[in-house]
């Protein structure tokens, strides 16, 4: 957003590109109070009933007066959406390291990954109902959406070492566990890292999207059990205040990644690194 | 052929590297190599020039025991036989560093892989990154360093290992003139410093000619070697050699050996 100050001094363009900065912040969130402040108009001057649209201090007021059942929930949300993300981020790298040891083990298996990436979890969930536990029905639907983006991305990753790098490790006689260690490991960062901002967010929609197909059945506690349970009770503004809570996890989880992924590629990868102008 | 060529003093000694009826052949059924003799002897500075695609980076490749060759033989002389190549360093055309190291950590890599720890090789690496001139970057990562200044850290990891042949392929083909010709300099008085048998890849005849003590200029489809050129200027050769007659003579001579070797369609 400053490229358009090339041609002004060094000093007012530093001001301006903290101007710029703030701007960046501020505006959004702005616009965000203008959007709930506008909803709130809307609620009170129409008298619209709760049960039809709650306006956003209602929903404020639900999440503070429900905030023991609310923040259980969420926290069962959380447990699943981070146990599943665990399982596929140690399956999803180990599958990726065994398929870098040959290309035979790759093509054998890759397909079983493909089928289970493409069929909807939606589809899967009730078969899984029946065979299994619903909360761990819950957590095997979870582990499925998520472990695909971590196993292919940390796959092609592995595969995209420096070619002369390997040539490198070969010509100093390094092993293939040197070489997975100190190469092909530090190589799939970056893509790993990807996979995993990708798999954290699919693994709450996946937890979401289970526990909406076990339904009732579920007998579970989490977030969107409350949005079916409410849902039947007509308590609109509950369902509202899960969604939210729904929203800033997935936000708050990004974030985390993202962090995450600064930290660990500042350095060294162009992705990390702000261009000059 | 090349054989008869050389000069009695260096046909006296013991090669280092030598290739015997040497062929390579890849999977594509392009023929990269033909019936290649070379032998490279101690201490010399042997430039391989010639246009793309004559194999030259093939026969340094083979040198270097990547790769095996179709046919003929590559025999390496070590004092340890257990250990072929690890007397070997390598530079690529590109620096190859690993962007996720510091520059002292690319430069340990080699020992590393031989299983010494950081705290043993430091020496060595402050060492090496100062032979190059680049001490004072050890921390650096390498997305930090200009084109020239990663070449030089990619010069120190292969003297990391004190390789008695340091082979090179092409490694100042993609820097400016300037940064070239200062390298060129650093390269002889490394060579010097270090006493290694240099064995360098390049397409330039008048860097071929400046940095080499022998040139061997060779021809493509297939590759082969078609002339030898003795460069009888004595060490230590500064920037006032690329004005001596001599020096233009040389080039005169090579350019043309790399001419009669090229094909109409040929690219250098």
């Amino acid at each position: 957003m400053s490229a358009s100050t090339d041609d002004t001094p060094p000093a007012s363009g530093a001001a301006r590109f903290d101007a710029a900065r703030l701007a960046s912040v501020l505006l959004p969130v702005a616009i965000l109070v203008l959007a709930l402040a506008g909803w709130e108009a809307v609620v009170q001057i129409n008298e619209i009933p709760p049960y039809i649209l709650p306006a956003p201090s209602q929903i404020a007021a639900t999440l503070v007066k429900d905030w023991p059942v609310l923040f259980g929930s969420l926290l069962v949300t959380l447990r699943i959406t981070f146990l599943a993300l665990f399982a596929a981020v140690v399956g999803g790298v180990l599958l990726a390291i065994l398929f870098a040891q040959s290309r035979w083990i790759e093509l054998s298996f890759f397909p079983f990954a493909v089928i289970l990436q493409v069929t909807p979890i939606v589809a899967i969930a009730p078969l899984l109902l029946i065979y299994l536990e619903p909360g761990t029905a819950v957590l095997v639907c979870a582990f499925l959406v998520a472990f695909f983006p971590i196993l292919s991305n940390t796959a092609l990753g592995l595969a995209s070492a420096d070619h002369n790098l390997r040539d490198l490790f070969d010509l100093y006689g390094a092993s293939r566990f040197k070489q997975l260690v100190y190469l092909r490991l530090p190589a799939a960062l970056p893509y790993f890292l990807g996979g995993l901002r990708i798999g954290g967010g699919l693994a709450l929609i996946g937890a979401i999207v289970a526990e909406i197909a076990a339904g009732t059945a579920g007998q579970g506690s989490g977030l969107a059990f409350r949005i079916i349970e409410s849902g039947y009770r007509l308590n609109v503004p509950r369902m509202f205040a899960a969604l939210f809570l729904i929203s800033v996890a997935g936000i708050l989880i990004f974030l985390i990644f993202t962090a995450l992924s600064h930290l660990l590629l500042h350095r060294w990868h162009e992705s990390a690194r702000r261009r000059e102008a | 052929m090349t054989l008869a060529s050389l000069s009695p003093t260096l046909a006296d000694r013991e090669p280092v590297v030598s290739l015997r009826g040497v062929g390579k052949t890849f999977s594509n059924g392009t023929v990269a190599l033909e019936n290649l003799d070379l032998d490279v002897f101690p201490g010399e500075f042997l430039s391989l020039l010639g246009p793309s695609g004559c194999g030259k980076s093939t026969a340094l490749r083979l040198m270097a025991g990547l790769g095996r060759p179709s046919r003929g033989r590559v025999s390496i002389a070590s004092h340890d036989p257990g250990e072929r190549r690890g007397n070997i360093g390598f530079v690529f055309q590109e620096p190859t560093l690993m962007p996720w190291a510091t520059v002292a950590d690319n430069v340990w890599l080699p020992l590393r892989l031989k299983g010494v720890s950081r705290a043993k090789a430091d020496a060595t690496i402050r060492d090496s990154l100062a032979l190059v001139g680049l001490a004072a970057f050890a921390d650096a990562y390498p997305r930090e360093l200009s084109g020239g200044m990663k070449m030089r850290v990619s010069i120190a990891r292969a003297l990391a290992t004190k390789p008695a042949i340091l082979l090179m392929d092409e490694p100042f083909a993609a820097l400016d003139e300037i940064t070239r010709f200062k390298l060129n300099d650093d390269l002889l008085r490394l060579k010097a410093e270090l006493g290694c048998t240099v064995v360098f890849v390049t397409h330039s005849v008048y860097e071929s000619v400046y940095l080499s003590s022998r040139i061997v200029v060779m021809a493509a489809r297939p590759g082969r070697v078609i002339s030898t050129i003795d460069v009888d200027v004595p060490m230590p050769r500064s920037d006032s050699f690329r004005s001596t007659p001599r020096y233009a003579e040389l080039c005169r001579e090579a350019s043309a050996a790399l001419h009669g070797a090229m094909a109409p369609d040929d690219h250098l």
